[in-house]
Order: structure tokens, then C-alpha cells, then sequence
């Protein structure tokens, strides 16, 4: 079962501290950009509970963090509402219903019909606030407002403050670990894990498989509200895209990439991954074809992604023998 | 029959046009063992699916201490207590023994823990250890499942379900494929077991079923063809002729 290795461990703590230290001399371009990419980096960690970990590959993952997106903007644009205290527990609401809703009908099947089903619901979702001018339609809208934190007159977090929004972004991409790594220790976590390997024989032990499942697409999605939240946060605006397939497929590839069955992974994947195609994006307007030979050279040569690479780099560190073990 | 533990009343399983399990009535008594026999294809298998919830009845029903448990999902099945194993080794290859049975172990706490971790459950991990010991698998408890021997597999299969601490047993072929000396360690130890569960145990090994079952039911081509004690079923002379053999008895 899933365990983080000492090498891992220790990467781990020095990324943070490099996270926490980066500001320090990081300009605002990559202080920002580095903001984006903890955002996704948090999104693909979310869908990693459900990819990597119960064997359910969800090609729709984008409209639980589409709809906390426009959570935000409806409730700051039609009804004025601006706090925090208000907007984050109504987009990890309307993230975790639609999760939900869309998870209870899903986990009844699995394999490619469950990757269609996923892709559909999403795509209505979709649709919803594509189709509708009340929504801004395909255009999006702008948030009018950032969200405020106060306490009286006394003023919490400032979400215009970058640097304020990147720790924020940080803490909430650290917790998100500490969150996922507690749940997959527990009698849950090895359920989730027990159903990827054989959902049959899991069944026979007394295991009410679908529950778990539903469970675990329920918090998949709220944590994708989650990044949502910090999205709408961050980018003050909504578009009916952010809930689209192809932000789905995308935040799919960061985790692919990333390495599945992991925590780290998809943070992995999400940097590289953004980092690379800000730099193609760069060389030329045909980047994505660069990118397209990345991912492939990845799945053909890292089939555990950027996190099997860490592995190895670190079981060579170690010296040979006890390459099994580490997880 | 009035002590039975698990009842069935006209069973009966239809695949489109072909009755794998036709019309099966059965009753288990507590603290018995019951033994299936028949040819390949006489629907064991499909029965015992039946009986664990892995497949609904076309027909009839099961009750299982007194009550009505015909079409149960089998998680359903397996928490009222009554444990399975497979004919087909069906263990978590990537997983050591004892996290095997660690897992089976955990699907008896009472509600499912998210935030809680699995170790600190000291019951559950006692169970565990007490499942491995009992199938001669404590000196093997951090191998990975599939790095043990084909027999040792058999026997965490066994593990597994005996983790779970089931009061009924369905048992699947538990000596297919075994080699003298496994099978032997097996029959001891469903010998053990007998003492204080009821079992329905499909076995090919005639030897086996007659050292060991109260009860023996001939199956072919999905019915019942005879049922009683085994000297009774020794002496058939149409379980004989259908499937000993000519020269049996």
C-alpha cells in the first residue's frame, strides 16, 4: 500500500521551503505564474484521488472547477456578496453537489463508459453556462470584485495583495496534501486502493464499493472547488471553458505526466507542464506541437511519469538493493 | 430443517437460455459441513455465486438465520457473516500477506474511518495476524502476494476470508491445484475450521469431501441429484453411475 519514502519526504519538505522562500526573489511575472500553477497543481492532485488511487479515470473533473468559478462570479456579480466566509463555502458547495450528482450516476459504470459518462454530464454542465447571456455566455464575465476577508474593520487577507493570494495558493495546495495524505493512511484510503487493484474481491471482503466511490468522487470535486475558488480568486473571471473537455483532457495530462498514484506527482506534472508550454509558447506559435512531443516522450519512456523518474533518481541515489519498498 | 443456517428454496439461475442452477433447494446445518460435488459444468460455482450475492437468482430464494437474504449485493452478504473464496486465486498480488488480510480485516469495522489511520485499529490488526497464523502464513506476513508460492496464495485466499471472521464459509474448490503436501495442511487446517463454522465447501477431492463433510450434495447440469450423508451418498447408485464412476463404492 501507498507510503512516501524518505527520499520523497525529504523532497517534499525542500520543495515547500523553496515555495515559501520564492518570493524573496521571484519577480511578479513568476510570482503570479507560480500562483497559476500551485491553482492547478491543486486541481490535478484533486483528480489524482480518483485517477491514481481508485482506478477511476474521469474525463469531466473541469466542471467541478468551472462551477466554483462561477459560484464565485454569481454571487459577487448578481448578488454583491464579497466575503470569503460566504463565496468559499458556497463554491465548495456547489462543487461538492455537482460531484455529487454526477458522481452517483457515473460510478455505476467503469473503464471507458465511465470516462463517457463523466465527459457528457461535464459537457451539460457546460452547455449550461455556455448557452446562457445571463452567464455571460461563451464570452464569460468578468468578477467584479475580488473576494474580501474581514473580521469587522479588521481585514484578514488581502486577495489584491499577489503575494497574500500566492501563500494562500500555497497553504491550500499544502493542505490539500496533508488532507489527501491522512485519508489515503485510513481504513478508507486502503478501501479506494483495494477497489483499483480488484473491485470484485473487495465486494466479497464486505466492502460497499460503490459508497466508497461516491465518497471519494465528492471529495475529488470539492477539492477541485477548492482550486476553483482560488482560480476566481486569482484570474477574476469566468468562462464557460474553464468547465470544458479540454480543460478536463488537460489537468488529465498533468496528472498522467505527473505520475498517477501519487501526492507529488501531479504537482510535478502541473509545473513542468505549465512551465514547458509557458517556455515553448515562447520559441513559437506552434508550440503545442512541441508539447505534443513531450507528452509523448513521456508516456513512452517515463510509463510512471515524472514521479517514476524522481524514483529512480533517488533508489540510484540510495545505491542499489533495496529498490523495492518506496512508494 | 429446523437448526439450518442458510436455506434455499427452489434456486434457480438462468444464463439466456442455458439453467446453470436449476431449482435448488439446500439446507446447511449449523456447525455442519456441507459438501457440493458434481462434474464440471453441474453449476457449483454459479451456486455458490448465488449464495454470496455475486449473482441475483432468476428464481427462488436464500434465507440465511432466519431471514430473507435472496438478492443481497454482496457486501451486503459478506458483513451478515458469511465469508467466500475463490476457485481462482483472487488475492491483491501488489499487496504483502499482511496487508491482505489487514484489508479484509478492516471491512468489519463497524463504519467506514476517513480520517483515522488504519494502523492504529488494534482489533482489526490483531484479526489480521490471527487469519495469517491460522493458514501457516506468519513467517510470510511482508511478502508481496504475488512473490508466494502458488499454495501459499491458496492459503491467503483462505486468510482473507477468515479475517474477516465470517460465521458461514463458502468455500470454492479450496484444494485446487494443490500438491499433496499443501492439500494435507489445507484439510488440517478446513478440519479446524469445521469446529466452529458451517461451511459450504465445493471440492473435487473425494478423499477430502469424505474426510471432512457432514452433508453431500450431488450436483449435475445445475440440479440436485442426490443429498444426505456421505455413506448414504457413497452407496447411490445413481451418483455412482452420473459421477464416482462404475467401479466406485
Amino acid at each position: 500500500m501507498p507510503h512516501l519514502s524518505r527520499a520523497a519526504l525529504t523532497a517534499l519538505v525542500l520543495a515547500t521551503g523553496f515555495l515559501a522562500l520564492f518570493p524573496l526573489w521571484g519577480d511578479t511575472f513568476y510570482i503570479r505564474f507560480v500562483t497559476k500553477i500551485m491553482v492547478y497543481a491543486l486541481f490535478a492532485m484533486s483528480l489524482d484521488l480518483l485517477v491514481g488511487y481508485a482506478g477511476l479515470v474521469s474525463l469531466g473533473h473541469a466542471a467541478f472547477f468551472g462551477i466554483a468559478v462561477y459560484a464565485v462570479a454569481g454571487l459577487v456579480n448578481k448578488a454583491g456578496v464579497t466575503s470569503a466566509f460566504v463565496l468559499l463555502p458556497a463554491a465548495l458547495g456547489a462543487s461538492a453537489m455537482a460531484a455529487a450528482a454526477i458522481g452517483w450516476l457515473s460510478i455505476r459504470t467503469s473503464g471507458v463508459y465511465f470516462i463517457m459518462i463523466t465527459l457528457a454530464l461535464a459537457q451539460m454542465l457546460f452547455y449550461f453556462f455556455n448557452d446562457q447571456k445571463y452567464w455571460g455566455g461563451t464570452d464569460g464575465m468578468n468578477i467584479d470584485q475580488r473576494p474580501t476577508l474581514a473580521l469587522g474593520d479588521l481585514t484578514l487577507l488581502n486577495f489584491g495583495s499577489r503575494l497574500q493570494l500566492y501563500y494562500l495558493a500555497l497553504a491550500c495546495l499544502a493542505g490539500a496534501f496533508v488532507l489527501l495524505a491522512v485519508l489515503l493512511r485510513s481504513p478508507f484510503g486502503h478501501a479506494l486502493v483495494g477497489i483499483r487493484a480488484n473491485e470484485g474481491r473487495m465486494r466479497a471482503l464486505g466492502y460497499d464499493v460503490q459508497r466508497v466511490k461516491l465518497i471519494a468522487f465528492v471529495i475529488a470535486g470539492t477539492l477541485a472547488g477548492l482550486a476553483g475558488f482560488l482560480e476566481a480568486a486569482r484570474s477574476t473571471f469566468a468562462t464557460p471553458a474553464l468547465l470544458g473537455w479540454h480543460e478536463s483532457g488537460h489537468v488529465l495530462v498533468l496528472v498522467i505526466l505527473g505520475g498517477m498514484g501519487t501526492l507529488y506527482g501531479p504537482v510535478l506534472g502541473a509545473f513542468v507542464v505549465l512551465l514547458l508550454e509557458d517556455y515553448f509558447a515562447t520559441l513559437t506559435d506552434r508550440w503545442l506541437l512541441i508539447m505534443g512531443v513531450f507528452v509523448i516522450a513521456v508516456v513512452m519512456f517515463l510509463p510512471d511519469g515524472l514521479a517514476g523518474l524522481f524514483r529512480r533518481v533517488a533508489s540510484l541515489a540510495r545505491g542499489r538493493g533495496r529498490s523495492a519498498g518506496d512508494g | 430443517m429446523a437448526d439450518a443456517m442458510l436455506e434455499t428454496r427452489g434456486l434457480s439461475r438462468r444464463f439466456g437460455g442455458l439453467a446453470a442452477v436449476q431449482d435448488v433447494s439446500l439446507a446447511v446445518a449449523r456447525g455442519k459441513v456441507h459438501a457440493i460435488v458434481g462434474p464440471n459444468g453441474a453449476g457449483k460455482t454459479t451456486l455458490i455465486n448465488l449464495l454470496s450475492g455475486d449473482l441475483r437468482p432468476s428464481d427462488g430464494k436464500v434465507s440465511y438465520q432466519g431471514s430473507d437474504i435472496t438478492g443481497w449485493p454482496a457486501h451486503r452478504v459478506a458483513q451478515a457473516g458469511i465469508g467466500r473464496s475463490y476457485q481462482k486465486t483472487n488475492v491483491f498480488r501488489e499487496f504483502t500477506a499482511l496487508e491482505n488480510c489487514a484489508l479484509a480485516a478492516e471491512a468489519r469495522l463497524p463504519r467506514l474511518h476517513l480520517f483515522r489511520a488504519a494502523a492504529t485499529f488494534r482489533e482489526t490488526a490483531a484479526r489480521a495476524e490471527r487469519a495469517l497464523a491460522l493458514c501457516s502464513l506468519e513467517t510470510r506476513r511482508e511478502t508481496r502476494a504475488a512473490s508466494l508460492s502458488y499454495g501459499e496464495q491458496r492459503q491467503l485466499e483462505l486468510a482473507m476470508m477468515l479475517a474477516t471472521e465470517p460465521q458461514l464459509l463458502l468455500l470454492d474448490e479450496p484444494l485446487a491445484g494443490m500438491g499433496p503436501e499443501e492439500s494435507a495442511r489445507v484439510v488440517d487446517l478446513l478440519k479446524r475450521l469445521a469446529a466452529d463454522h458451517t461451511m459450504v465447501m465445493i471440492e473435487h477431492d473425494m478423499d477430502a469431501v469424505f474426510a471432512i463433510a457432514d452433508t453431500i450434495t450431488v450436483m449435475v447440469n445445475g440440479s440436485v441429484l442426490a443429498s444426505g450423508a456421505p455413506q448414504a451418498i457413497r452407496a447411490n447408485r445413481e451418483v455412482q453411475r452420473a459421477y464416482l464412476g462404475e467401479d466406485a463404492a
